[in-house]
Order: C-alpha cells, then sequence, then structure tokens
C-alpha cells in the first residue's frame, strides 16, 4: 500500500493578523480525486502554495508524495507533481510551445511530450503564436498543458475552468477523469459546482480559514439533512393530493406538484405514491445540489 | 547547473523577443560611433592617439549609461514576476530560488556583455580603420575599457535585483531604481565633491577619498580606467587622482567584483524568504 499523496494535519497559516488557515487536516490517498470548494479567500490557494512549498505553515504538519514540501529534497519531488495557478500567465513575448519546451526540459521531460500535450489541449495551430496573444482559454489550456509534463503522481489545479467555455470545461474533465484512470492523484478547487456533481468523487468544503465538510457528494448530502424534493406529474389537485400523503404539496404548474421529505423517509413515500397507480404520470427526485450542500455547510457555522 | 543553464537561456531568448538585447546594442553603438566622429574635434590634432581618445570618451558615456540600462533590465525581474504570477508557476518546479535568481541573473548579464561588445566594438572597428597602426597599449587599454563596463553593468543589474528581491510593487522598484541611478551616478560625486571644498584638504587625505571612492562601483570604474592609464589620464583630468590614488587595478577590479557578489547574494538572501 503506497503512503498517500496527501497528508496534512492541525495545519494553519497566519499572515501577520489574517488567517488564512485554522486547523485544517485532510488526507488524500493515491489515486483519488478531491474538490476543494470554497468563495474567495477562504483559504484554497493558500493550501496549495503550502502543499508545493511556496508557503512555510506556520503551524502543522504536511508531508505531500511522503515529503515535506519546504525542505531542500523536495525539489525533486516537484518533479512528479503538476500545478496550474489560478489565472496562469507565461511570458508575452515567446511563443507556446518555447515556454513549453522551457517548462518540459525544467522537469527533464522528454521534449516530445510538448508536440502531444498542445495536440491534447487543443492549441496545436495556436503553438507558435505569441502567448501575449493568446486568448484567457488559450493561456489556460497551455497551462493544462504545462501541469501535465512529465506524468505528474499529483495534479494541483487551482480554479482550472474559471472563465472558459462548456465545450472547454468538457474537454479539461475528460483530460482529468483520464489521469484519474491511470492512478493519479487530483485536486482541483472551484467554486464552479455545477460542473462537478458528475465528476468528483470527493468534495472538501472550506469556509473562512477551515474546513468545514469532507466526504463524497452522497454522504455530505446525508449529512446536511437537506430535504429531497420529488416532483410528480399528476391530474390530482395539490389538497387532494396533500390530503391522501397527509403531507404539504405545492402546485407548481397545472400538472406538476411538489413534494420536499428527508432523506430517510424518501422511499417510504416513493412507495406510498407509486401505490396511487396510474393517477401519477411521471415523477422526479430532485436530491439536493451541490450548490444547496455548498451553501448549507459554509453558512452553518456563521454567527 | 543544468536549470541555471536553461533559466538563462530563457532570458536571453525573452531580451531578443523584446527587442531589448537590439535597442540597447544599438543605442551603444550609435552612440559610441558618433563620439568617434564627433570626439576628434575637442582636441584636435595634438598627437593623442584616436583610440585613447575613444576609449576615454566611452569610458564617460558607459558610467552614465550603463547603470540605468543595467538597473532598468533588472528592476522589475524579480518583482516583476511576481507579480505577472510567472513566478508562482516557475517556483512550482523542480528549481530552487538562487537558481531562479541566478539563472536570470547570467542572461541579463550576457545580454549586457554582448551589447557592450558588439557596440563599443564597432567604435573601435571605426577607429582602427581610420588609424590602422594604434598602438598595442591603447587597445589593451579599450579592451579593458569594454569589459569592465560590461562589470559595471553587471555591479548595477545587481543592485537592480536587490530591489527587485526587496519590494512589494513593481512601482516602487522603479522609483528605487531611479534612486538608485541618481546617488551612486551624480549625487554621490557632488556630495564628495561638496565634502572636499568644504574641508579645504585639512582632515581627508588623499588615501581616505580613495577608500570613499570605492564605495561607489562607478567611482571604481572610473579610477579602473581614466586613471589606469597614461594617456587616457592626461585626457581625462583624473590625472590628479590617479598619481595620488596608489591603488593597483586588480584591488579596482576586486572592488567592482564585490559590488556584483555582495548586492546578488544580498538578493538571494531575500528572495528565498519570501512568501509569494
Amino acid at each position: 500500500m503506497p503512503p498517500p499523496s496527501i497528508v496534512i494535519e492541525d495545519l494553519s497559516k497566519t499572515f501577520g493578523r489574517q488567517t488564512a488557515l485554522d486547523g485544517v487536516g485532510l488526507n488524500v490517498e493515491r489515486g483519488e480525486t478531491l474538490a476543494l470548494l470554497g468563495h474567495n479567500g477562504a483559504g484554497k490557494t493558500t493550501m496549495m502554495k503550502i502543499m508545493l512549498g511556496l508557503l512555510r505553515p506556520s503551524a502543522g504538519r504536511v508531508r505531500v508524495l511522503g515529503r515535506d514540501p519546504v525542505q531542500r529534497n523536495a525539489i525533486r519531488a516537484r518533479r512528479e507533481i503538476g500545478f496550474l495557478p489560478e489565472n496562469v500567465s507565461f511570458a508575452p513575448a515567446l511563443t507556446g510551445r518555447e515556454i513549453l519546451k522551457f517548462y518540459a526540459r525544467l522537469k527533464r521531460a522528454p521534449a516530445a511530450d510538448c508536440d502531444r500535450l498542445l495536440d491534447r489541449v487543443g492549441l496545436h495551430d495556436a503553438a507558435d503564436r505569441r502567448v501575449g496573444g493568446y486568448s484567457k482559454g488559450m493561456r489556460q489550456r497551455l497551462g493544462m498543458a504545462q501541469a501535465l509534463l512529465g506524468e505528474p503522481h499529483l495534479l494541483l489545479l487551482d480554479e482550472p475552468t474559471t472563465g472558459l467555455d462548456p465545450a472547454l470545461r468538457a474537454r479539461f474533465y475528460d483530460i482529468i477523469a483520464e489521469l484519474t484512470g491511470r492512478g493519479v492523484t487530483v485536486i482541483l478547487s472551484s467554486h464552479a459546482l455545477s460542473e462537478l456533481e458528475d465528476w468528483a468523487q470527493r468534495v472538501a468544503i472550506m469556509c473562512r480559514a477551515r474546513l468545514v465538510a469532507d466526504g463524497t457528494l452522497e454522504s455530505l448530502r446525508r449529512a446536511s439533512h437537506l430535504p429531497v424534493r420529488l416532483q410528480l406529474i399528476t391530474r390530482q389537485t395539490a389538497p387532494a393530493l396533500a390530503e391522501t400523503l397527509g403531507r404539504p404539496v405545492i402546485a407548481l404548474d397545472d400538472t406538476k406538484r411538489e413534494i420536499t421529505c428527508g432523506f430517510d423517509d424518501k422511499m417510504a413515500l416513493l412507495r406510498r405514491i407509486a401505490a396511487l397507480g396510474p393517477v401519477i404520470e411521471d415523477i422526479e427526485i430532485l436530491p439536493p445540489s451541490l450548490d444547496e450542500v455548498y451553501a448549507f455547510f459554509s453558512q452553518r457555522d456563521d454567527p | 547547473m543544468r536549470a541555471l543553464a536553461i533559466i538563462a537561456v530563457k532570458e536571453v531568448r525573452d531580451g531578443l523577443r523584446n527587442r531589448w538585447v537590439l535597442a540597447i546594442t544599438a543605442l551603444l553603438a550609435v552612440l559610441s560611433l558618433s563620439l568617434v566622429f564627433l570626439g576628434s574635434a575637442p582636441v584636435g590634432n595634438v598627437g593623442v592617439s584616436k583610440l585613447a581618445i575613444t576609449t576615454v570618451s566611452l569610458s564617460s558615456l558607459s558610467i552614465f549609461l550603463l547603470p540605468l540600462i543595467a538597473l532598468l533590465l533588472s528592476y522589475d525581474a524579480l518583482v516583476g514576476e511576481i507579480e505577472a504570477g510567472t513566478m508562482l508557476l516557475l517556483l512550482s518546479y523542480p528549481v530552487t530560488r538562487s537558481q531562479v535568481l541566478l539563472g536570470k541573473f547570467i542572461g541579463h548579464a550576457a545580454i549586457l556583455l554582448f551589447a557592450t561588445v558588439v557596440g563599443y566594438g564597432s567604435a573601435g572597428l571605426a577607429v582602427s580603420l581610420g588609424e590602422p597602426a594604434a598602438a598595442a597599449e591603447n587597445w589593451r587599454a579599450f579592451t579593458s575599457m569594454i569589459l569592465s563596463s560590461a562589470l559595471l553593468g553587471a555591479a548595477f543589474l545587481a543592485l537592480g535585483y536587490l530591489i527587485s528581491a526587496s519590494v512589494r510593487q513593481r512601482g516602487a522598484a522603479a522609483g528605487l531604481a531611479v534612486a538608485v541611478w541618481l546617488v551612486f551616478v551624480l549625487l554621490f560625486d557632488l556630495a564628495l565633491l561638496g565634502v572636499l571644498v568644504a574641508d579645504k584638504g585639512q582632515s581627508i587625505s588623499a588615501s581616505l577619498l580613495n577608500e570613499l571612492l570605492l564605495l561607489n562601483p562607478a567611482d571604481a570604474y572610473r579610477l579602473f580606467n581614466l586613471a589606469g592609464l597614461s594617456q587616457a589620464s592626461a585626457l581625462s583630468g583624473m590625472a590628479g587622482a590617479a598619481a595620488k590614488a596608489g591603488l593597483p587595478r586588480s584591488a579596482l577590479l576586486a572592488v567592482m567584483a564585490a559590488w556584483i557578489g555582495v548586492p546578488l547574494a544580498l538578493a538571494g538572501l531575500i528572495f528565498r524568504r519570501r512568501e509569494l
């Protein structure tokens, strides 16, 4: 059993009087994908910088791929880490290919990787143009390409999809899914939640320098006790339905009725609705969305 | 070593692409060539080698121009990349901060060396066409002027790196760079002159004056080039200072080297501790 990719224990970081991280603990196993959620300033970027050894922790213990990132020998471990910073930028006078080759040399990755990766992120045609003329999406794609250099074991992606169009986002998640399939550990921070819903195995929510939730989306949904919504298509009126089921029912329009219930009594309710027979034409189950779960956990500790 | 070379080469390539190399080389060549063609007018035909005159006038040009160019190249070398966000990415790679700093410095120094050798060399070439039989001593002086000019440039590059490592914002770095230029190139000598006049030779001896001059890399360069040569010193009015200087040229070179090494080491210390 290989050691976990990331071990963080009781990590704190302060900048003067401002606390950026407050007693954070997190373990990420090899091959796991973790979505780090939180609004701006919640401490996501600070945590990534600490994992990379760019910032020193004020307190706590951090191990990345088995090494302390601020130790001198951690330099070598960085060859196995790919990082895409938020709002990535490059020397504007150089071309995309030149920049990628520069980073490949630093990481001792074969030069042939550059062409392959430029193709992979769809920058083949723009590779010999100056980066100064690139659009935000093209810079982001070049940023992804450099993060993938040298077959990294660990990918840290800081808000990788902000400012990308939906097609490009899908492409990003395709690439990430492929890497996950190969056993690469991926940590991705975001505040665009809806796009993570189908993708994230594990979600960690940060709020005001603290980790407020950590688990699979399913377990966070349960833990939040947020209601599940059932939407029925039926000719029955809302009061009649409420009478039969003994629960409040809202009429959304002529035929659509909505009932909310807890996660635990969902199945019992479904059976009762099914027993009503053909009068129920259709039924849709809406679990709490990631947005709702996120809002719940990030507001729970509000004074 | 490998990482150092990769970063230095990238810096040079960046300089070529930004037209910095072209601009500096062209500026130095145009100015030095115009000095060659106009510079003979004030001395007329007094039997002084044209090459010696060129050496003196080019070294005077260097004192003003090279520190300025070096500071312009270097003031945002670190803080500019930190502000742009490129430093964050670079430091996530398997390189140490010392390698980043030294690699960038070597790249910038190579750009300056190239510009001075080619720019001033073109003036030397122009002189040699008009004066094919210049004395070997004058050629030696000319060559050492070019190389020491590169050293002078490197000293101010190092000062620029120190500024760049220390400040939080690019604008502050630019302001400090201008201040450093003013202090070392203009104000230092003015202040020294003022002190000497006020002192009327009472307590400041020639050796103390020398030591004071060594506090400024530009003055070390001036002493090295203007006072180090018999013919040049006669032309430059530094003969008096040179006669009393008694400093070996190797000591002057060592001073300039220290003006490169010390600021760079300090810049390294500050940069290594800096949080991004």
